[in-house]
Order: C-alpha cells, then structure tokens, then sequence
C-alpha cells in the first residue's frame, strides 16, 4: 500500500525539457495545503488512513454536522473531505498540513481521479471496436458493433457482453508517473504525462503500489 | 494569462528575436558528435510559426545542392543557441508552403523595403 499521498487539482498541461533537451509532456496539479482532519488506525476503525480536506468554504455553506466534525478536530473548514490510504499513519497527527514536499522529483507515483464524462457512446469511442466497412455496400452500419452472439443456442446474449452506453465520469488510476518537478515555492508537481479528469479536478496523488 | 503560465515562464528564452513568416534567418544549433559539442548554422526561409507559449516551433526552409531540406524547431529549444535575423520578408501569407511547389527564381520572398 502506499506511503505517501496527497491531494491537488489540475491546472491543466504543458512541457518542460530535460537535461537532454528533450520534451517531456508535464501535468501541473496544484496542491493547497492539505489539512488533516482525522487519522484512522486499524485498532479504531480497522484501516489505516488519513482524511484530509484542502481550501477554504465559507462558514454558511459548511452544514452542521460537517462543521462539528471539524470543530472537534479544531481544524478549518475546507472545500471536502477525503480519505487518503496508507500503510502507516503512526507519523500523522490531527490538525498537520501536508504541501508538495511529500513528493521529490524522480518519485514514481499513481493519479486517481474521476475522468471527464462521454455522455453515451457508441462502441468504437466506448471500447475501441473498428466499426465496419466504409464502402461495399455497407449501409447505416459504419459505426455498428456487429454480432454480439450466436444463434438459437445459447439463444441470449453474454452477460458483460461490450455495447454502446454511458461512459467517462468514472473513477481512473493511472499508475507509474513520474514526477518531474516538486515546486515548493508554488505548491506545484509537475507529473510526466497525463492524468484523468477536467482541469480544476481533483486528484489523489500517492507513491506507486507496482513497479519499482 | 493561462494555469500554466507558472511553469512554463520558467521554460521559456528570452533572446528570441522579433521574426515573422517570410523572414530569412540563421539558426544555431547546437550538435553533438561523440563527446563533443559543436554548433551548426542552418539557414533559411522561415515558412511558418505554430503554437504558443513553452509549445511554439517554427519551421525553416532552404534549398540545398538542389533538395529542398525543412526543419521544424521548437523555438523555446535550449538545443538552440542563437537565431539571428538575415533579412526580412515581404509576403502576404502566415504559411509559405506555396513555396514547396517552386524552383529557382520563383521560389524567392520579396524584401521587405522600410519606408
């Protein structure tokens, strides 16, 4: 599980070179201190993590069992709570704030966060199918799935059988991104490639759980 | 001023000059053979500029023995020494790629007269 996490918004994309002078495509998330809120030991509620909560909310919009909560935990009201998992949370205590200095450049790290929605789809745009032919007669089946079963036996069609329906909106982690750039100054990371969802979006950054 | 402007001012070189399609320039580029490093000067006619911010490049065209040879340059690239500016272009044109269809004579720009 992982060791390190935290949590920031999309700015949007760019490029930075290398040492080599060669382009590397950056995601730049910005990452406002986070607070945390609550630490969760496997003895008390049987994991382990922290729950933490970024950005200011006005003191009207925050309802009062939100407000509760952080009153208990003498810590502003931010903008939503999240829980962050880790394997260890024995170094966490309640009220500590978290910057872009949890990560350093060259980590390996995973982005999760919820990727922009599609409406409902089509199966090529939906699950990569090739659609049909464009010409040779083929007649309002350009973008059709095709077949999706047999005959008289088994007479229905597979269940978890792909076809055309909503996507995007969804929960992605993108897994083993390196960060480029841990920007103190700023609260900036800069991290190779690209990661889910619209910019402002939120996203949970934490150490790599494969590869290394 | 863009999101990301925060990272890529810190991309971005500050010795470009003020050049435009149509312009003739001089390139230097830096090259490296084996261990050592060397700088190479392409000159040409710049054809068109694309992009904004850390992501703009230009490409460059010059005729050589005969080929016409393009090179497309990031132009914020810190494999770029120096651009300096040869001469001026006059064209009523953002891309020059009508210029890909001509030889000799035809395929030259107008300079630029200052009034």
């Amino acid at each position: 599980m992982a060791t390190k996490s935290i949590v920031g918004r999309k700015v949007g994309m760019t490029q930075v070179w290398d040492e080599e002078n060669r382009v590397v495509p950056v995601t730049v998330l910005s990452v406002d201190p986070n607070r945390v809120v609550q630490v969760r030991t496997p003895e008390q509620d049987g994991y382990s993590a922290i729950q933490v909560t970024y950005g200011s909310k006005k003191a009207q919009r925050v309802n009062k069992p939100e407000g509760g909560h952080y009153a208990k935990a003498g810590v502003e009201p931010g903008v939503e709570l999240l829980e962050l998992r880790l394997e260890d949370v024995s170094d966490f205590t309640v009220g500590q704030e978290l910057g872009a200095d949890v990560f350093e450049a060259g980590d390996r790290v995973d982005a999760m966060g919820t990727s922009k929605g599609k409406g409902f789809t089509g199966v090529m745009k939906r699950h990569n199918f090739a659609g049909q032919r464009a010409t040779h007669g083929a007649h309002l089946v350009h973008r059709m799935p095709g077949s999706i079963g047999m005959c008289a036996t088994p007479a229905r069609v597979f269940k978890g059988m792909r076809m055309a329906g909503h996507s995007g909106n969804q929960n992605v982690t993108v897994q083993n991104l390196v960060i480029v750039k841990a920007d103190t100054e700023n609260q900036l990371l800069l991290v190779k490639g690209s990661v889910p969802g619209a910019k402002g979006s939120t996203i949970i950054i934490r150490d790599a759980v494969k590869g290394n | 001023m863009k999101a990301t402007d925060l990272v890529e001012k810190t991309q971005l070189r500050d010795d470009v000059p003020d050049f435009a399609p149509g312009d003739t320039l001089k390139v230097h580029v830096k090259v490296i053979e084996g261990s050592r490093e060397r700088v190479q000067i392409f000159q040409g006619i710049v054809i068109g500029r694309r992009g904004d911010g850390a992501g703009e490049s230009f490409t460059v065209r010059k005729v050589s023995f005969g080929v016409g040879v393009e090179r497309c340059f990031p132009l914020h690239s810190p494999v770029i020494e120096k651009i300096e500016v040869v001469t001026r272009g006059d064209v009523r044109r953002a891309k020059l790629y009508y210029l890909r269809d001509r030889v000799g004579k035809a395929a030259k720009v107008k300079e630029k007269r200052d009034r």
